[in-house]
């Protein structure tokens, strides 16, 4: 399979796949239980669920690891299983697309916060990161995609264990900015501009956004990325901001609305599109039939 | 008062150092401990607190400031205990069972402590059973839960309706909030309040003393 920054650089717009939690539940997953505790004995889930994406039409397909790295599993007493938890997800996904998609290795922030704000050294979180990037290495994935992160700091580290422990991977960064009158932040008061220039001086392949937003600020967020970087830009768009109807959890945005709006992220331009919570295999499935029909009238 | 304006300042801009040393200062000038946490330490806590719910101050900013704001209490407390200054009330806070975050508790743990009231944080994982012992065995005015998760937010509902059959409902108030938990959720299990964010969650514990709870 061609080199994935090979197609990007060509121009080429990739779809990713969409929420994994959702239909890990569905399929037994205990609310509260780690959910890469999955990863130990479930992997026939796990190959069903890419299968999903797959035939959605997905490019990219993630990994259940978003949980992985030791500090995070330690919640739940399996900070010592980290190793085996991260490569048996990548062999899962391995297994359901044999070379049909890109294999995209999922890592979270690690739950902690940095000194002086919190009470966790960066070392800590560093060697942490670098577990679950040398168990990436040893697998083998096409893309590491580190996601949702709300402190740019954290980024940082992550993204120096994954160059450092895997390298020759392209790494894709991916933040959570939430809207704010002033425009958009995350939690800790990274902007866009310092986060697009930071991240690509510090060596990411790919920037951009995930969770926190529905799909029309994505497109904003998208904007402001393209206004201060080159590198090529991914955005995970929840399927809007989750609402509560009848005591059962809603995301508003139908697959519909969003892959409408899909074609606005590549005018923006978004190379990558996939999606974050609330988001299905249909929603997929639209985008990725929108954005081929609209392509072909380019 | 300029040493308690100073106190106040240095909070704002997180300098933990500094504001114990004026803290003494200001013990040694006689000023006394509960003027020195309201115009000093508390009114700095509440401008960081509005700063942080108009999006001027960030995450890191707050977390700096509370942290001055201990330290400067642990100051404090003692002799605030010998002058028999009773708190401006008692709330137990916690994220409810199966929910690991934090982040959020925390915050509005900090921003209620920072308005002067006694904060017992249960951390996180904490049943209905462990939200109804403590605030009966605390004796507190307010229970405070956060959920991150849609999964784990029916906890909650058991918390309101475990108070009603123990009889503390309506003398306990509940104040719930976290990402996926809205007004409409808080009125539809019967809690008393729903806080969007740190800041209105302090809001609303006041406003729950105000009217009396």
């Amino acid at each position: 399979m061609e080199r994935l920054l090979d197609r990007l650089h060509d121009g080429e717009i990739l779809i990713a796949d969409g929420a994994i939690g959702s239909l890990l539940i569905e399929r037994g997953l205990i609310s509260g239980h780690c959910p890469e505790e999955l990863n130990l004995t479930q992997l026939g889930i796990l190959e069903e669920i890419a299968g999903l994406y797959l035939d959605a039409g997905a490019d990219i397909i993630q990994t259940n690891t978003f949980g992985g790295s030791p500090l995070k599993l330690a919640a739940y007493s399996l900070e010592d299983k980290a190793s085996i938890i991260n490569r048996n997800a990548i062999a899962a996904v391995m297994n359901a697309v044999s070379g049909r998609a890109y294999i995209s290795a999922s890592c979270g922030p690690s739950g902690k916060l940095l000194k002086p704000y919190g009470d966790t050294d960066s070392e800590l979180i560093l060697e942490s990161f670098e577990v679950q990037m040398r168990a990436f290495a040893e697998a083998g994935c096409d893309v590491i995609c580190i996601e949702t992160m709300m402190d740019l700091e954290e980024m940082l580290l992550a993204l120096s264990a994954a160059k450092k422990m895997a390298p020759g991977i392209p790494v894709m960064t991916s933040m959570t900015f939430n809207a704010t009158p002033r425009g958009f932040f995350t939690i800790m008061g990274d902007r866009i501009e310092q986060t697009a220039h930071t991240l690509e001086d510090a060596g990411a392949d790919i920037v951009g956004s995930n969770c926190g937003n529905g799909i029309e600020n994505m497109i904003r967020i998208a904007r402001e990325f393209r206004e201060h970087t080159g590198l090529p830009i991914l955005i995970q768009s929840n399927a809007g901001l989750p609402e509560m109807r009848d005591g059962e959890v809603f995301y508003p945005e139908t697959p519909e609305f969003m892959a409408l709006k899909a074609e606005e992220l590549v005018d923006a331009g978004v190379s990558i599109i996939g999606g974050c919570c609330g988001t299905t295999p249909e929603h997929i499935r639209m985008i990725r039939s929108r954005i081929a029909d609209w392509s072909k009238q380019e | 008062m300029e040493l308690l304006n100073r106190i106040s300042e240095d909070l704002q801009n997180g300098m933990d150092e500094a504001v114990v040393i004026l803290t003494q200062e200001a013990l040694e000038k006689n000023i006394p401990p509960i003027e020195i946490m309201n115009d000093g330490l508390v009114a700095g806590m509440n401008v960081v607190g509005r700063k942080f719910k108009d999006h001027e101050i960030f995450l890191p900013d707050v977390l700096l400031a509370a942290r001055a704001m201990n330290r400067a209490m642990e100051v404090l407390k003692p002799l605030l205990i010998e002058d028999g200054i009773p708190t401006r009330g008692r709330i137990v806070i916690g994220s409810v069972k199966d929910d690991l975050h934090d982040i959020g508790k925390n915050l509005v743990g900090i921003l209620v402590k920072g308005a002067g009231f006694e904060v017992i944080d249960l951390g996180n994982d904490v049943s209905a059973e462990m939200f109804i012992s403590a605030a009966r065995e605390q004796n507190a005015q307010v229970i405070g839960m956060s959920a991150l998760l849609t999964t784990t937010m029916p906890v909650m509902k058991q918390v309101v309706e475990m108070a009603r059959e123990e009889g503390l409902y309506g003398k306990v108030r509940i104040l719930i909030g976290g990402a996926p938990v809205s007004k409409e959720y808080a009125r539809e299990i019967g809690a008393d309040a729903y806080g969007f964010d740190g800041a209105n969650a302090v809001d609303t514990v006041e406003g729950f003393f105000a009217e009396g709870t």
